[in-house]
């Protein structure tokens, strides 16, 4: 069996040497632009378009009402500057707030009527929408079910009809709060309220789409759930909501990805996920981001600020986050765990890599209320080119967090000597029942590794992908293995080019 | 199939010479080692036969199966058949001993042209080489390197050379850090892949390694360059007269 096992992580080997050759042509394969019709907002912010997207999205007055006042209450707030990156004051009235494919203004039937250009985009990422193509896969490949938002809308969404089986929903936010109003009432802004953050209530007034989950009591999902975000049009913000609740006992494995075209502008993308754990439930979200990183000189790229939160509410309820973070100009995250419930559980297991002028700020915080709470952190950093990098985590402990315990490491690894990785954890402890261990190291990628590698045959890419791979090892094994796949790749991919 | 002719080689940008006008033949099917006292320059020659960065060749010329090889890169060289067995081997974390070897083993079959070699062939020859070498089978699942003894690691690079079956094989100092029993083991392993088509360079400080291994010649490098020649009894009068001799 174990032999098995390392043919398979060798077959991922051969996939990420493969996936450097594919690409040492252009190196971003998802920069390619869309020529689709597009429909717009007027650009700039103010009152009018916060009405015109919930207008667009057929929106009850309640989810309106929340809009307006996120919105008020945005414009009382600043940008938060405490993060360790660096870029020009953003003009947030030089941007679109809503952008969607024209063909789809009222919305396909079946994948017969979405746009036949839109498909395209979506095979040339390799994002199966079609089911039966899914079914006609290799057989025993996992199936997964997928919703695909095009900059501010949800293209399709498959397998729903299975998953309603189960009693599983999956639909794009809009259509929740259209269908059922009740859930996404008694949960939305309830792990990131309005007032959150800057970001978070600039999502909250002019979010236009994202995906909604509901796992009911007892249920296992029967396949992984997927949402794949793509910005296209230019000069557009996308700000996607997602939202999913793990009702007790359930259990769900989420994965998101995310890509975006080539352009000389910067793009914002401010997104916010709010995941809501029951009693003995369990959540799993990965993500594999690849925004448009910029271009070698630093133009362009995804300013990624994005607020990612867990309520675990329940007793022994469990939260795992997973990221792999490849993309993105400048990346301002930190996917937390509310650790509420007694026995409750967090994870949080991550991948950066900044290569060029890349700029990532990014770490989790885990907040232990409940008695006898866990958490793991696992990150792992690898900077090169001239890219810099801080792992920002929080790890604390309520008084009544009794016999909490937390475990964290933080491995840095440089590349070449113009890039920089920086460690800021901050921990609170209000118990003296409570046991944190921390652990950092940095490296540097050795010079004579590299010659051991190629003197056993690899090229310098090849053995920078595969010592990287290795030093990425605990976390890649947290992700579904499909994904881990193309996580390797991404490793590979993003490293091109920062050695020699 | 090796010969050097000539080679300078120096480092710090020239103000060192650590190679001083060195030549060597090896033809095809001999078993040549070089002794000779610490700082004469043999660690150098090995990794200037591999190419390894940080030594500027200055004079001389390499010339291995009719390729100038002083123009190849590390892993051209290593597709050619050139193998080193480190003096010091490297750790690599995270990566499996056999991933690290099969991704190395298909990266040299690709650049040759030739298929991947198939997962249960490879199973198969990885079991049966680790069996003769008395390497346990949990060893290969475990990183390469890491948290393995001196002499594990030695033996590691034995297996690793009689999984890529080298043509021209270098062994730097593979005795040191190898008790008698997996000297013995280490021994057997190399003397089977004797032959008329693969020639090898035993680079050592001690004689003990030449009573398992017996060479065709034994040449004593000094100051940079070869000063004594002679056969396999040449390097136990060596060993009980010291390099002395033949020191500047």
């Amino acid at each position: 069996m174990a032999e098995i096992k390392t043919i398979a992580k060798d077959a991922i080997v051969t996939e990420t040497v493969k996936g450097v050759e594919a690409l040492e042509a252009d190196k971003y394969k998802y920069g390619f632009e869309s020529d689709i019709e597009q429909e717009f907002a007027p650009k700039g912010l103010n009152e009018d378009i916060v009405r015109f997207i919930s207008a667009k999205k057929d929106e009850p007055d309640w989810m309106l009402e929340w809009r307006l006042d996120a919105y008020a209450r945005w414009l009382t707030m600043k940008e938060p500057t405490w993060a360790m990156v660096d870029y020009p004051e953003i003009d947030y009235q030089d941007s679109y707030y809503y952008a969607a494919p024209k063909s789809d203004k009222d919305g396909p039937k079946s994948l017969d009527e979405v746009d036949p250009d839109l498909l395209e985009v979506y095979a040339k990422l390799g994002i199966p929408l079609r089911e039966q193509e899914v079914l006609a896969g290799v057989q025993g490949a996992p199936r997964v079910a997928v919703d695909a938002v095009f900059d501010s809308v949800s293209v399709v969404t498959t397998f729903k009809e299975e998953l309603a089986k189960v009693g599983v929903i999956f639909c794009p936010l809009s259509e929740a709060v259209k269908n059922h109003p009740e859930l996404v009432r008694k949960y939305l802004g309830t792990v990131v309220p309005p007032t959150d953050n800057f970001f978070a209530t600039l999502n909250t007034a002019v979010f236009s789409e994202g995906s909604f989950v509901y796992i009911p009591p007892g249920v296992r999902c029967p396949m992984e759930l997927s949402t794949y975000f793509r910005m296209n049009a230019q000069g557009t913000g996308q700000f996607e909501r997602t939202l999913i609740i793990a009702d007790k006992g359930s259990y769900v494995s989420y994965l998101e990805g995310c890509t975006a075209p080539m352009r000389d502008e910067n793009q914002l993308h401010a997104a916010v996920v709010e995941l809501i754990v029951l009693e003995d439930a369990e959540i799993k979200y990965s993500t594999v981001q690849n925004w448009w990183p910029g271009d070698a000189e630093g133009k362009g790229g995804v300013y990624n600020f994005v607020t990612k939160r867990a309520d675990c509410r329940g007793k022994n309820s469990k939260v795992s986050w997973t990221q792999v973070e490849t993309g993105s100009a400048i990346t301002w995250k930190y996917p937390s765990c509310i650790l509420r419930g007694d026995g409750s559980s967090g994870e949080f297991y991550s991948i950066a890599i900044t290569n060029g002028f890349q700029q990532a700020d990014t770490g989790t915080k885990m907040i232990h209320l409940g008695k006898n709470t866990r958490s793991r952190i696992i990150s792992k950093g690898i900077s090169a080119g001239k890219s810099n990098q801080t792992y920002r985590g929080l790890v604390s402990a309520h008084k009544k967090a009794t016999g909490a315990r937390n475990f964290t490491q933080c491995d840095s690894l440089l590349i070449g000597d113009q890039c920089g990785a920086h460690t800021v954890p901050y921990i609170e402890s209000n118990t003296p029942s409570a046991q944190f261990e921390h652990e950092a190291t940095t490296s540097k990628l050795s010079e004579e590794q590299l010659f051991y590698c190629r003197q056993r045959g690899l090229s310098e890419e090849d053995a920078v992908a595969l010592l990287v791979n290795g030093f990425c090892r605990d976390v890649l094994q947290n992700l579904p293995m499909e994904f881990a796949v193309e996580a390797q790749k991404l490793v590979a991919i993003s490293l091109e080019g920062s050695v020699g | 199939m090796l010969k050097i002719n000539n080679l300078t080689a120096t480092v710090n940008d020239g103000a060192q010479t650590i190679l001083n006008g060195l030549s060597l033949h090896i033809p095809a099917g001999e078993v040549h080692a070089i002794m000779g006292p610490n700082g004469a320059g043999k660690s150098t020659l090995s990794y200037v036969l591999t190419g390894k960065d940080g030594y500027d060749v200055t004079d001389g010329s390499v010339e291995y199966l009719g390729q100038d090889l002083l123009a190849m890169q590390p892993e051209e060289r290593a597709t050619a058949g050139m193998f080193l067995s480190f003096q010091y081997p490297l750790e690599i974390p995270g990566v499996p001993t056999m991933t690290f070897l099969r991704t190395a083993l298909n990266a040299q079959r690709k650049s040759r042209g030739d298929k991947p070699m198939s997962a249960p062939d490879f199973l198969k020859k990885a079991r049966e080489i680790a069996s003769d070498l008395k390497i346990k089978p949990d060893m290969l699942k475990r990183p390469l390197n890491v948290g393995f003894s001196g002499g594990e690691k030695k033996r590691m690079e034995i297996f690793q050379m009689m999984m890529l079956e080298p043509k021209m094989i270098i062994m730097d100092e593979t005795d040191s850090g190898l008790d008698v029993d997996a000297l013995r083991i280490v021994a057997d392993g190399v003397n089977a892949l004797r032959g008329p088509e693969r020639a090898m360079l035993i680079i050592t400080h001690y004689q003990r390694l030449l009573d398992y291994i017996v060479p065709d010649r034994v040449h004593v490098l000094a100051d940079g360059k070869i000063v004594a020649s002679g056969d396999a009894d040449f390097a136990k009068k060596l060993e009980a007269e010291g390099y002395d001799a033949y020191a500047a």
